[in-house]
């Protein structure tokens, strides 16, 4: 009744092949991006665009990112904190050698850059498979912290090893720096967001998603229907790390504007963002957006409930967070190992039956 | 011989004793590895989960004490007694005991048969859990550990070592700690080593170990084998915690030894028990020799973070399967 296909009948292979070719999944989208555009800016303060809104938003990238690597090309990575961490650097060091330069060519740009370490970093893919890669793939995560760290060059010889986001403006609408509006910032974070998610839905629909898909389920296989695999893996690194990047930089420069890199990029980055795939659904761009809403949402929503309505110390709500959050993520890997994503699609099965079942 | 020589050395035998505390840590590892396929990332929890419980026992600590003040607006901190070590130990172990038997049931068991990442994950939640709880159960304010092992330098290396170099040369310094943890961990491993070889238990842990199915065709219950390794395991963990506990007290970094021990598995071999130990010995003593020769006075320190994996994904790029473990063999 609500959710159909049935009746939605295509005449050319342009409709046939669009990237969303059920009604009601257009419908729903339009209906969502109007929520998000021209809805949400007008309810939303400082709060929730800091505590809700702005992080949701950069970790969706970062998880779409890791998810086109785990999910649809099987590497398991566990540097994404690290990756995010070049992204954030890059970005300082555009925006403080040229001032001029607007904002979305630096984060795109750092984007970029990104990529190409990402890609150094997984050359050994070629050689390491499964647990030896994702140990391998720490190697990243501790050095680039540890690099970010001692070379001064980094943070431009500053006292505190800190780097700080200069004020920079987008159209006039200032986006980084203390004096940024909470409406624009979310706009800014949200455009991305949006362009980043169409992109990476295409990719993989297409022959490169294919090549990823094949090199994930049986590799050797792969190889011999002639997907090449140092292509297929290292433009999954590049791309992935392409998003990581421009997660790391948008999370530096327009949501925390001020970052030491071990604190925020350390490796519990790195398994947070692990986490947001998992539970969202490997192999699932709607996954990345559930898992990085879930994961977002709960500290708040626990924060919220213990220290607000238990008046509890703010220590034992944060070790009740851990058992909560391990239990969770046990919880939701025995009763559903794909993720959010699964339970989305079994919902949508029943909705296309209901109120008929049988 | 000048002083420089004399201070590598000294470098290298205290890379040799932390190789052994690496290995402690990776040991755990491969014996979960090994027998059921999961990469236990909460091998690091366990041990500061058992060095927590193990202070807490010795103090008489009332579990969930923050916990239970802050709902029922008690005072409560300790019992009035004292527990002696050896018998504190015996109840961790136990606990452990518990531990396991409460992971099979409860985790592992509904998790048979899915793809090892997912099981991965299963443990990384399993670790997130466990530190929260152990926070919530003792508290998570840095404890000193002190299990009678005698700390500081040895005086007795320091005086035998003495006459080998001139005026300025005083001996080696060792830690008497580190001393104490390679003779406990030669004494774990040798232990392990005549349980696996010679008793029924270890022949069936060697069995599940090679094959799963053959194993469970010939009657062993891969179930209790699961429960008897995560034992095992806690056993380790609790020789690790206790040694790292006395070493660096007690707190949330401890867990964090897990990350030291991946390198020293990835270099020796997931599923070799001398891959774990030389793996560690390699490791320990390359990271202290990196940061002394080059490092330091080079790279501005603390070299030590990433050195090992750098270490061990340069050789991985060259032997994948590492330097002991199984011929990685692909099939269609």
């Amino acid at each position: 009744m609500l959710y159909r296909e049935a009746g939605d009948f295509k005449t050319s292979y342009r409709s046939d092949q669009q990237t969303f070719p059920i009604l009601f999944d257009r419908i729903a989208l339009a209906v969502a991006l109007v929520i998000a555009f021209f809805v949400v800016p007008f309810f939303i303060n400082d709060y929730w665009v800091n505590a809700v809104f702005l992080p949701f938003l950069i970790y969706a990238i970062a998880a779409i990112g890791l998810n086109i690597l785990t999910g649809y090309c099987g590497q398991v990575s566990l540097g994404s904190g690290g990756f995010m961490a070049v992204g954030a650097f890059s970005c300082y060091k555009l925006m403080t050698a040229f001032p001029e330069m607007s904002m979305i060519i630096s984060i795109i740009l750092s984007g970029g850059i990104t990529a190409m370490v990402g890609i150094v970093f997984g050359l050994p893919s070629l050689r390491i498979k499964g647990f030896y890669l994702a140990v391998a793939t720490l190697a990243a995560q501790f050095f680039l912290v540890w690099m970010f760290n001692k070379v001064q060059w980094f943070y431009n010889y500053s006292a505190s090893g800190q780097i700080t986001a200069p004020e920079r403006s987008v159209a006039g609408f200032v986006i980084t720096g203390p004096n940024a509006s909470p409406i624009s910032v979310y706009i800014f974070c949200l455009c991305f967001l949006l362009v980043l998610a169409v992109i990476a839905r295409n990719l993989t629909r297409g022959s490169t998603g294919r090549r990823w898909m094949a090199i994930r389920d049986m590799d050797i296989a792969a190889e011999i229907i002639g997907v090449n695999p140092l292509m297929a893996k290292l433009t999954a690194f590049g791309v992935s790390s392409f998003y990581v990047g421009i997660a790391g930089a948008l999370l530096f420069s327009v949501y925390l504007g001020a970052v030491e890199v071990g604190e925020v990029f350390g490796i519990n980055k790195s398994f947070l963002v692990l986490f947001m795939v998992i539970i969202g659904g490997l192999g699932s761009i709607f996954g990345s957006f559930a898992g990085a809403a879930f994961m977002v949402l709960l500290p708040v929503l626990l924060k919220n409930i213990m220290v607000g309505q238990f008046g509890w110390a703010t220590d034992i709500a944060a070790h009740f967070e851990f058992v909560i959050v391990g239990f969770l993520i046990i919880f939701f890997l025995i009763v559903e190992p794909h993720g959010l994503a699964m339970l989305w699609r079994i919902i949508k099965e029943k909705l296309r039956l209901w109120p008929f079942p049988h | 011989m000048g002083a420089e020589f004399y201070f590598g050395v000294e470098v290298f035998l205290n890379g040799l004793m932390a190789g052994v505390m690496y290995a402690l840590v990776a040991l755990g590892f491969v014996l979960i590895f090994k027998a059921s396929g999961i990469f236990n990332y909460a091998q690091g929890v366990m041990a500061l989960f058992a060095a927590l419980t193990l202070v807490g026992f010795q103090n008489g600590q009332v579990p969930f004490s923050h916990l239970i003040n802050a709902i029922f607006g008690t005072e409560l901190h300790h019992f009035s007694w004292q527990m002696p070590t050896f018998l504190a130990i015996i109840c961790v172990l136990l606990v452990m005991v518990v531990f396991a038997i409460l992971v099979e049931k409860l985790v592992l068991k509904h998790l048979v048969n899915q793809e090892p990442i997912i099981l991965f994950m299963a443990t990384i939640g399993l670790a997130y859990f466990m530190e929260g709880f152990g926070d919530l159960m003792w508290g998570s304010d840095v404890k000193k550990l002190d299990v009678g092992i005698p700390q500081g330098g040895n005086l007795w290396v320091e005086e035998s070592t003495a006459f080998l170099g001139g005026d300025g040369f005083f001996g080696f310094y060792l830690d008497t700690l580190d001393i104490y943890a390679s003779v406990i961990a030669i004494l774990l491993v040798s232990v392990l080593v005549l349980f696996s070889q010679y008793t029924k238990i270890g022949r069936a842990l060697r069995a599940v170990a090679d094959d799963h199915q053959a194993a469970l065709s010939v009657g062993i219950s891969l179930r209790t084998i699961w429960v008897i390794v995560w034992c095992i395991a806690g056993f380790v963990a609790l020789v690790a915690g206790i040694m790292w506990g006395s070493k660096s007290g007690v707190q949330f970094s401890l867990s964090l030894i897990a990350l030291k021990a991946l390198p020293v598995l990835m270099l020796g071999g997931f599923t070799s028990i001398p891959g774990a130990i030389i793996g560690g010995l390699i490791i320990g003593v390359g990271e202290k020799m990196f940061e002394f020769l080059i490092g330091a006075p080079f790279l501005g320190g603390a070299t030590e973070n990433w050195f090992a994996y750098m270490l061990a994904l340069i050789f991985l790029v060259f032997r994948p399967q590492g330097l002991f473990g199984e011929k990685i063999i692909e099939r269609v």
